[in-house]
């Protein structure tokens, strides 16, 4: 086992296209740390330099503190699964998963017992005489993370392996792996454009924006405290409600006033974020869909501010209820949020009226249909505040 | 009413189609006797004898139906093309096998295990193939003089070998190019170098490239009469084109013997196309990626 730690690591194409640049990272000994972005962000790049499949441009990889810039993949220990799985077709799976141990001249008692071993830790006892045409795409899946855990190598390297399976399998396997990472606690870098992936799966998260980092933490704080807005869009689906709000102060307190609303923000908020230096200055102001809620029929709640809205359209999920409704705040339109959340909402606004248009998770039995004038609830204790100009989040 | 007429429609669209494909296959059978008319003649002619074999009477079929010409091209004292068969398998199955494999060599490394230049490298391999016998002819004759390269066969085996480089490795190399990158770097991963890779990976999945290759060298280098007729100078050594080219008569021209010969020449090349073109396997490498 191994840590990792890529130091101002960058990548340079020949076109002059700079794909990752000075990525700092350090990735703890058995931890799994899931790289996320959109397509197009480097994080397959980032990986690919971890493994050696790509020359490093600048900068400094170490694994288990040694510097290997220059050491040849296959002198660097580590194992890789593939989007595609990469099985090599002439060969069953027991050859798929023997290939590295056959390579490296180990004994053939040794191979078979193994082989045998990684069969029955992915439950692929009954198909080593296949080949990867036979298999499912689950099974070819297994093959491919047993070829990479039959080396147990220092590093596991994970490259969109579940991006080709169907939905329910893609749930199932990601437990599968997380399992097994734990188990085997083998350093892991997996690279996702899902962030439930990387939600669900990481004990870090990092985010890559255009080859730049932008955060990384856990799953949760960087849900509960993204740093900027690119950030707020990306994680978290549907994606966080963004508006432009004014901060003033009321009543000794300060306000947001979205629209024709007005939220207050409770004291703690304020002093935590420094939101005192913002007042009478407009922001963006960020709510999650699922801080939203509909009025108790007893009132409002303690920490939350009343919200009119008439419910454009409600998508039932079964488990919640998805009502988008538009607010008369003007938009938070940056390309940042445009390239997080790929302009989804932004094209519902056009086509309802001028607003900004906001999603909130309901309970399923809400009982909310479409064309309905409701008041909701913002829990103010959770709001998010970022800085127009400089799209971080503000007091961070 | 609108069933009736949608059935008219496709009834009529139907039509259409059937009438496009009569004139397509009459096109098609029109083409196929243009090329089989000679051959009807040389068959015809060669199951003729002596006597009725005559450019005058070439469209009758022949009214003794006979197999001497056959008896005489295969191992007749005269025309015999036997041992001259035989010498052009002694070249075709060496020079076909060894430019086949430096060819899928060469298209692996130029193409998945690439180097800098190797683009420029490709392309002067390329040049190989517009450069054309005539013009290599005496250069050649100077090499294999110089280095003292055995004479006869080898000497052509060698020659047909270093000129098959160019199209076997334009081949493979376009082959080569089909297989997912990911494959290769999975190879890598698992810590195979450069020939391990070649031999584990690339070349279990190369029988359709090698098939092609295979079957477009067996036809040029058994067809070729301009290498074989200025290289090899010992008669006994020559290859079937240049005994077929001999079984011309100075004085007369048995033209039932000559049809045969030119037909038992030509038998190989044929029987490789049956052999080897079932082995034109689809689909091998279904099952390596997502599926």
């Amino acid at each position: 086992m191994a840590d990792i730690r890529l130091d101002r690591l960058a990548k340079r194409f020949p076109n002059g296209f700079v794909a990752v640049k000075d990525l700092s990272l350090e990735i703890a000994e058995a931890e799994l740390l899931v790289l996320v972005g959109p397509s197009g962000c480097g994080k397959t790049t980032a990986l690919r330099m971890i493994a050696g499949l790509e020359d490093i441009s600048s900068g400094d990889l170490y694994i288990g503190g040694r510097r290997v810039n220059d050491v040849l993949e296959r002198d660097r220990d580590i194992a890789m699964v593939f989007q595609n799985y990469a099985l090599y077709p002439h060969m069953t799976v027991a050859q798929n998963i023997a290939f590295s141990l056959k390579l490296s001249k180990r004994p053939k008692h040794e191979i078979r017992e193994r082989v045998q071993e990684t069969a029955r830790l992915l439950g692929l006892d009954e198909l080593l005489d296949r080949r990867p045409k036979q298999l499912s795409g689950g099974q070819k899946q297994r093959v491919a993370m047993g070829r990479a855990i039959i080396r147990q190598p220092q590093v596991f390297l994970m490259d969109e392996p579940l991006s080709n399976l169907d939905a329910q399998l893609r749930v199932h396997m990601r437990g599968e792996i997380e399992a097994l990472q734990k188990r085997l606690g083998v350093t892991t870098v997996y690279v996702t454009h899902d962030q439930v992936e990387a939600m669900t799966m990481g004990d870090r998260v990092a985010v890559l924006r255009s080859g730049e980092l932008q955060q990384v933490d856990t799953p949760s704080n960087v849900y509960d405290r993204p740093t900027n807005l690119f950030v707020a869009g990306f994680i978290g689906s549907p994606p966080m409600n963004l508006a432009r709000a004014t901060i003033e102060a009321e009543n000794g307190g300060l306000v947001v006033r979205l629209g024709s609303s007005t939220i207050p923000v409770p004291a703690e908020l304020v002093r935590d974020r420094g939101l005192d230096a913002w007042i009478g200055r407009e922001s963006i102001v960020g709510i999650r869909p699922e801080d939203i809620e509909g009025l108790p029929e007893d009132g409002r709640p303690k920490d939350g501010a009343p919200l009119e809205a008439t419910i454009d359209r409600v998508e039932a999920l079964g488990s919640d209820l998805l009502a988008f409704f538009t607010i008369d705040a003007p938009p938070a339109t940056s390309a940042a949020i445009a390239e997080a959340t790929g302009g989804g909402l932004e094209e519902v606004a056009l086509i309802t009226r001028e607003g900004t248009p906001f999603c909130a998770t309901f309970e399923p039995r809400a009982g909310i249909r479409m064309g309905d004038r409701v008041e909701v609830t913002v829990d103010v204790r959770r709001l998010h505040f970022f800085d127009p100009e400089t799209e971080q989040a503000i007091g961070t | 009413m609108t069933t009736v007429a949608l059935d008219h429609g496709v009834k009529l669209r139907r039509r259409r189609r059937t009438r496009a494909q009569v004139v397509k296959y009459l096109a098609l059978a029109f083409v196929a006797l243009v090329v089989l008319l000679p051959v009807y003649v040389l068959l015809v002619a060669s199951f003729k004898s002596g006597t009725e074999a005559d450019p005058s009477r070439a469209w009758a079929l022949p009214e003794v139906w006979s197999l001497d010409a056959w008896r005489e091209a295969w191992n007749g004292e005269q025309y015999g093309l036997f041992p001259y068969l035989k010498n052009s398998l002694k070249l075709v199955i060496p020079a076909t096998l060894l430019s086949t494999m430096l060819g899928s060599l060469n298209g692996f490394v130029l193409s998945r295990w690439r180097f800098p230049g190797a683009d420029l490298v490709f392309l002067f391999l390329l040049f190989g193939m517009f450069i054309p016998y005539q013009a290599v002819m005496i250069p050649l004759t100077q090499i294999f003089l110089e280095v003292d390269f055995p004479e006869g066969l080898p000497r052509l085996v060698f020659a047909h070998i270093v000129y098959g480089i160019p199209i076997t490795t334009l081949i493979f190399r376009s082959y080569y190019a089909t297989i997912p990158e990911d494959l290769i770097e999975a190879a890598r991963m698992d810590r195979a170098g450069m020939l391990r890779t070649y031999w584990s990976v690339v070349l279990p999945v190369s029988a359709p490239a090698f098939v092609v290759t295979a079957i477009w060298q067996f036809t040029s280098i058994w067809n070729d009469f301009l290498f074989a007729v200025f290289i090899v100078d010992d008669p006994a050594q020559w290859p079937v084109t240049v005994a077929l080219n001999n079984t011309t008569g100075s004085f007369v021209t048995p033209y039932n013997v000559q049809m045969a010969a030119a037909l038992l020449a030509s038998l190989p090349t044929l029987i490789v196309y049956i052999l080897l073109g079932r082995y034109f396997m689809r689909g091998l490498m279904a099952g390596a990626l997502k599926g």
